[in-house]
């Protein structure tokens, strides 16, 4: 067989076939066979992106069960039961299903733009990695409908509380097992791409951030992945097998496996913010007109949060009685990073000072972003304080921090990158007015559902627990109102969503006006094949 | 990059495998799922899920093979290849780390405070719940778990076992030399002694388990040493197994005249992969067996 190589420079074809309507400007196939055998990485990409808004809206459904249940103290809707395997899957749903794979998507799209790369290094991986998560999902999904009922222990998955599940468990463990391999995959692509693709001349220090936050979180994955692997393992096999790691009878114990856990679970917390840095890093200098302030600072900035992020995973467990050396250290490494991750927020205000701003809908996102994501780091740093934490563990505290530094952070950012970039994919603008109208309405929502958490964790509600105190009643409906709020108006992202895609005012190739990279100097839409000959980066700004 | 064919990326259209390969995974952990739960036809689903796991990869290796023997890659997709594999063993080492991790936290931390020792609500903890109770590695727990066991000593199997790997190691390295050198015959040759000491290894660890659970009462239900020793060793010797078979492979394509001196990465793979295997063995002799 020799190989067809078109004269664009990029070799296609399958294996023992001949192609010869492959040719570069030539569109992709059609059909249903287009997507599942594609190797293209926008095509990968949107495959990711869709998928994770349907999961958004079923993970929201769930959470929306949550607040409908909590609008009033008293067992008023569904079974405490599958109440309790609600805020579990709501968590794995949000996690597994949304944020991580809107943030590969987005990867997927961006990435070889921005580094003038052909595609993915690995393209067939790249396939296999995003058709594993509609079966690990399956798989995950289908426990709700099992007689023993939903993962009901919390995300967290703690034994020995977990290891009473029905038999459901075994088939949640092996769905956290599907998707780690989906996530292994995808990262080691993603790092080999950033390390080997980049087109002649994008040296480390001219990629742009958001390269640079997913060449760290890659590597988060790829070290933290395999450990709750191993975590679910022997959870699995305490289960199932007889071993007894996790249980004291046995000379384990069960703080073991929050220990193991946390060790993946606190990278984790940082793989679904890191890549939100990175974007919110691109849009604030487009709408500021400006360079990004301080991008050495940036990148040392996101690393030294990588690095410490191995180290503070005992934060999330000041109450199981650990030696006080232990508390000290996590206390202080924890707030630690609230160094650099100062010095980000700083950098992004510095980049908008004496700017010349507009706020179209992405930059509007990208405030909301700063200003609400600093909220949840500040109720963090509360957090990270032990003796307080004892105070706040598992209460709405925690909830409402996280949710802060999730939805008005991570959600942001992705809803941010999409505007931002939809017209690139598209070749179409969004509609400018319902943008800006969907931003309103979710900040002001999102607010509503989750400030009062504050209140009524400070105090002393418990999280998921499906009733509560009489006290706790009426922030519980203003939140439960808030959340009903900022669900409905979600459809109005999914409206504009597909009336970009159907048609809108023709986008320009630069898009936004201040706007810098690579992703800029192609056509918009992006031709199917992009930087088939690498781009002569002299011409271009590459950040 | 070059505007020419040889020296452009590949990227290949239309793959097939990666949907056979999440079907096939699919099915595996669904049979898998069920089987432990002793459900009907559990088994069997599990088996036809590691069947079409099997065809998956004998196909798109196959894919994959067959492009590198036509000249299809260049450097570039090499060096993908190497990244590829390189950072696969490392989320490798990550997975035994979290075992390792057990291991070591078990016997410095928990182990200790169930008897009553490191201060804080140890003593307490220990007069309450487990009283009587004084650790001492290896241990099955307050609660005799799988009852009295007597220790894996590390002289004898253990060790020929030791030696037997990193004997291989050596045959693995002669192998690659011999490549580099565009010998293919003696890859071969040396390749093959590798492989074979490989299941040797493998079968005098059945062994070593046969006489665990008939000689020493040492099952994986033996508390806590018996959790850390069956999962460490066997989640290697299944390490072991797959390094085998991938250097299986290589020799079998070498007998097809595969290779050459400057191209032979699957080769590489496998041999990293083998001395990953190896180290991470150096590391449960001393940890499991000896320490």
């Amino acid at each position: 067989m020799t190989t067809d190589s078109s004269h664009d420079g990029v070799v296609h074809h399958a294996p023992g076939e001949h192609h010869d309507h492959d040719h570069d400007h030539h569109g992709p196939a059609y059909g249903l066979m287009r997507w599942i055998t594609t190797t293209n990485h926008k095509d990968i990409g949107s495959l990711y992106l869709w998928f994770s808004l349907i999961m958004f809206f079923i993970g929201g459904a769930m959470a929306l069960v949550i607040r409908a249940e909590l609008f009033q103290p008293g067992i008023q809707i569904v079974d405490p039961m599958f109440f309790n395997s609600m805020t579990t899957m709501h968590a794995l749903v949000m996690i597994f299903g949304v944020v991580m794979p809107a943030f590969v998507g987005l990867a997927n799209w961006m990435i070889p733009m921005m580094i003038g790369a052909p595609d993915m290094a690995l393209p067939r991986l790249n396939n296999w990695s995003f058709w594993i998560m509609p079966f690990a999902f399956a798989i995950l999904l289908s426990t709700l409908f099992m007689d023993s009922g939903g993962p009901a222990g919390g995300w967290t998955l703690y034994p020995p509380l977990s290891l009473q599940m029905g038999d459901s468990f075994a088939f949640v463990i092996f769905a956290i097992h599907f998707m780690g391999i989906s996530s292994v995959m995808g990262s080691i692509n993603i790092v080999a791409t950033i390390f080997n693709m980049r087109a002649p001349g994008v040296t480390f220090m001219k990629m742009p951030m958001f390269v640079w936050t997913w060449l760290i979180t890659a590597y988060l994955l790829i070290a933290t992945i395999p450990v709750l692997a191993g975590a679910v393992t022997m959870l699995l096999t305490d289960r199932y097998f007889g071993t007894s790691f996790f249980s004291a009878a046995g000379g384990g114990d069960p703080v073991m496996f929050q220990h193991i856990f946390w060790f993946f679970g606190h990278p984790e917390v940082y793989i679904l913010i890191l890549p939100a840095f990175g974007i919110i890093s691109s849009i604030i200098p487009t709408f500021a007109r400006k360079p990004l302030f301080g991008y050495d600072s940036m990148v040392y900035a996101t690393a030294s949060i990588a690095f410490l992020s191995f180290i503070v995973w005992a934060h999330h467990m000041f109450t199981t009685g650990m030696p006080l050396a232990g508390s000290l250290f996590f206390m202080m490494s924890t707030m630690l990073i609230s160094v650099p991750t100062g010095v980000k927020v700083f950098n992004w205000v510095a980049t908008m000072w004496r700017g010349a701003m507009t706020f179209e809908t992405p930059m509007l996102f990208a405030i909301g972003f700063v200003i609400m994501f600093t909220i949840g780091g500040l109720s963090g740093l509360m957090l990270a304080i032990t003796p307080a934490d004892i105070q706040y563990h598992d209460t709405y505290f925690v909830v409402a921090h996280f949710h802060y530094v999730l939805v008005p952070g991570a959600i942001y950012s992705i809803m941010a990158a999409t505007y931002y970039w939809i017209p690139k994919w598209t070749g179409n603008m969004y509609d400018e007015t319902l943008g800006k109208w969907h931003f309103w309405i979710s900040t002001v929502f999102v607010n509503v559902l989750f400030f009062p958490m504050h209140f009524v964790g400070l105090a002393g509600m418990n999280r998921r627990i499906p009733d509560y105190s009489l006290q706790f009643a009426d922030w519980n409906m203003v939140a439960s109102i808030g959340a009903f709020g900022f669900g409905f108006s979600q459809l109005l992202f999914v409206w504009i969503v597909i009336k970009c895609v159907r048609g809108g005012k023709q986008a320009t190739d630069e898009v936004w006006e201040g706007a810098r990279g690579l992703e800029w100097t192609v056509p918009s839409p992006a031709p199917y094949h992009t930087f088939e000959t690498a781009p002569d980066i002299t011409k271009y700004a590459v950040r | 990059m070059s505007s020419t064919g040889a020296n452009a990326y590949y990227v290949p259209h239309a793959a097939r495998w990666p949907i056979v390969g999440s079907i096939g995974l699919f099915v595996f952990f669904w049979g898998f799922a069920n089987w432990l739960n002793d459900r009907p036809l559990g088994k069997e689903t599990f088996f036809l899920g590691a069947i079409v796991l099997v065809v998956m990869m004998f196909g798109w290796f196959g894919d994959v093979i067959r492009e590198s023997e036509s000249g299809t890659y260049n450097n570039q997709v090499d060096t993908s290849f190497r990244m590829c594999m390189m950072w696969f063993i490392f989320s490798e080492v990550m997975f035994f780390a979290a075992f390792f991790g057990a291991l070591f936290y078990a016997r410095t931390f928990s182990g200790p405070w169930i008897g009553g020792d490191g201060g804080g609500g140890a003593p307490v903890t220990n007069e309450l719940l487990y009283q009587g109770f004084s650790y001492v590695w290896p241990t099955n727990g307050p609660s005799s778990l799988g009852g009295d066991f007597q220790q894996m000593g590390w002289f004898g199997l253990p060790l020929i076992n030791t030696l037997l790997l990193l004997t291989s190691g050596v045959t693995c390295t002669i192998a690659h030399h011999a490549i580099q050198h565009g010998d293919r015959k003696k890859m071969v040759r040396w390749l093959g002694a590798t492989v074979a000491l490989g299941f040797i290894f493998v079968g005098l660890q059945a062994y070593e388990y046969y006489h665990a659970y008939h000689g020493l009462n040492l099952k994986m239900s033996s508390g806590i040493y018996g959790s850390t020793f069956f999962m460490l060793t066997g989640f290697h010797g299944f390490h072991v197994t797959m390094g085998a078979i991938m250097l299986l492979v290589v020799m079998l394509r070498g007998m097809k005249s595969h290779f050459t001196a400057k191209n032979h990465f699957a080769f590489e793979a496998a041999a990293w992969y083998w001395h990953f295997v190896d180290v991470v063995w150096l590391g449960l002799f001393i940890f499991v067996y000896l320490l």
